[in-house]
């Protein structure tokens, strides 16, 4: 599990983040919702040390990260795997380089045992025959299954998505989105997902925390967010395209 | 204030960089690739540059040293002097600066601007180091081997237009060349390279690692590691000479 105590985080004055408090469950896709500039992206890079943030807690399962000296942080790092917008896959290395690249660094897995391990990660993201490619030569729903192929092949406790459908078409999307999911059951791991893509929500969202200028603005799931009594999550989702049913009743 | 500001943030990504590798191999293996990357390829426009260099310096030298007084051998012997205190020293690690450290900077730039280095950083790895280290390593390795290429590149140059164009006979060159030699010259600028190295190295990676943005910031932290590895280069010249010459 991890939870969030009270984050605190300002850029020259403006204040992005005003005292978030959250959980996000072990063996269930936990996702942070908001407009574009809500916080949630900042809010995703302070709980894994990419900003410090200006006061609050993050834990690890108890484990105080925030407290933590850099190297203890780069212990707890190796149990987290993440998934980033860009996909950020290393441009130098082939696809099965960049799946075994965390292997190669903090294992002591021989060559042949990696390969078999990239092999299982590729195979296990529905990916065949691309392990001699680069990343340039991969299309972008590609690149984000290699991203979570090289995210689990050290069988992270922690998976973090940064706006996973971003740039995708909606098949893709939806790709990837059942593949969070299906890697969190199978893994227990426990994800976060940043995204403001409702079809997303809807499809993988088991808790949905929605971010509203640097709030926590509602928290539920997916089965009652439809029916949350929240004028600005309401009004996220009617500009996401998702029809809302008391519009449907109003029809 | 601001240069404080480098100075210090430039001391503390020195710091990260000099912390205990993650796997001695891999960085073993990097250094291997960055030699090859920033060192071999750069042979070329190496060999280029010192062998006109050391055929412009023999003539220059030639003509501007046409005295009754002065004995031909001078030539030769001004030339090697040239060459290897300075020329070969200096003036490839500026040019080394201008190709090897925009490569290092653009190439780390573009990994932090599209989250490559945000990457390494969450997997744990100590993204200064694996990125910067071996590249410090391989230039401070591989560039002496360039510069004493140089040097003899840069003196047969001088020997070529010598024979060429008939401004010192041949073997009045070849003695200027031997006479007096002294093997601290050598090392001397063996000690100023490893510096240049250690400074174009570093300082481009500083720029790199430090890049915010996109393209047009990438550019512009490629042009920024040229521009003060240059200047550094100038500066510790001066400092070095006065402390291994004075």
């Amino acid at each position: 599990m991890i939870s969030v105590e009270n984050i605190r985080k300002s850029f020259d004055n403006v204040s992005v983040l005003k005292g978030i408090s959250l959980e996000f469950e072990q063996g269930k896709t936990n996702l942070i919702i908001g407009q574009s500039g809500s916080g949630k992206t900042v809010l995703m890079k302070c709980l894994v040390g990419l900003l410090e943030a200006d006061s609050g807690n993050v834990y690890y399962d108890e484990r105080n990260f925030s407290a933590m000296s850099f190297q203890e942080r780069r212990a707890i790092r190796k149990e987290l795997g993440m998934l980033f917008q860009g996909a950020a896959l290393f441009d130098s290395m082939t696809v099965e380089e960049n799946v075994i690249f965390p292997l190669k660094m903090f294992t002591t897995m021989t060559r042949g045992e990696m390969q078999k391990r990239a092999e299982f990660c590729l195979e296990r993201v529905d990916l065949h025959q691309v392990e001699h490619m680069y990343p340039a030569d991969l299309s972008g729903g590609m690149k984000k299954r290699v991203a979570i192929a090289r995210a689990i092949s050290i069988n992270p406790k922690y998976l973090l998505c940064d706006e996973p459908n971003s740039g995708l078409d909606p098949p893709t999307a939806l790709i990837i989105d059942q593949l969070i999911r299906d890697i969190t059951k199978e893994f227990n791991t426990t994800t976060v997902v940043n995204t403001h893509d409702m079809k997303s929500v809807m499809e993988i969202g088991d808790k949905v925390a929605f971010i509203y200028q640097g709030e926590l603005g509602w928290q539920g799931s997916r089965h009652n967010i439809m029916t949350a009594n929240n004028r600005e999550l309401n009004k996220f989702i009617s500009a996401s395209g998702v029809v809302m049913p008391s519009e449907i009743s109003r029809k | 204030m601001k240069l404080f500001y480098h100075i210090g943030r430039y001391l503390i990504l020195i710091g990260a960089i000099l912390q205990k590798p993650e796997k001695a191999s891999i960085y073993r293996h990097q250094i291997i690739v960055e030699m090859d990357h920033l060192g071999i390829q750069s042979l070329g426009i190496v060999a280029i540059v010192s062998v006109f260099m050391g055929a412009v310096v023999t003539i220059q030298t030639a003509f501007n040293t046409d005295h009754p007084l002065l004995p031909a051998y001078a030539i030769g012997f001004a030339t090697r002097q040239a060459i290897i205190l300075e020329f070969s020293p200096t003036v490839i690690s500026l040019i080394l600066a201008g190709k090897v450290g925009s490569r290092i900077a653009s190439e780390i730039g573009t990994m932090r601007v599209t989250e490559q280095i945000d990457a390494l950083e969450i997997m744990g790895v100590n993204a200064a180091g694996y990125l910067i280290l071996p590249k410090i390593i391989a230039s401070m390795i591989i560039n002496p081997v360039l510069v004493i290429i140089s040097m003899f590149l840069g003196i047969l140059g001088g020997w070529v237009a010598s024979a060429a164009t008939g401004v010192v006979p041949l073997s009045n060159f070849v003695y200027g060349i031997l006479f007096e030699f002294s093997q601290f010259d050598i090392y001397y600028a063996i000690i100023k390279t490893i510096t240049f190295a250690f400074i174009i190295a570093s300082v481009s990676g500083y720029f790199g690692y430090y890049t915010k943005g996109g393209a047009l910031e990438v550019g512009h932290s490629s042009t920024k590691a040229v521009v003060f590895s240059s200047i550094y280069i100038i500066l510790f010249n001066l400092i070095l000479t006065q402390i291994l010459l004075a």
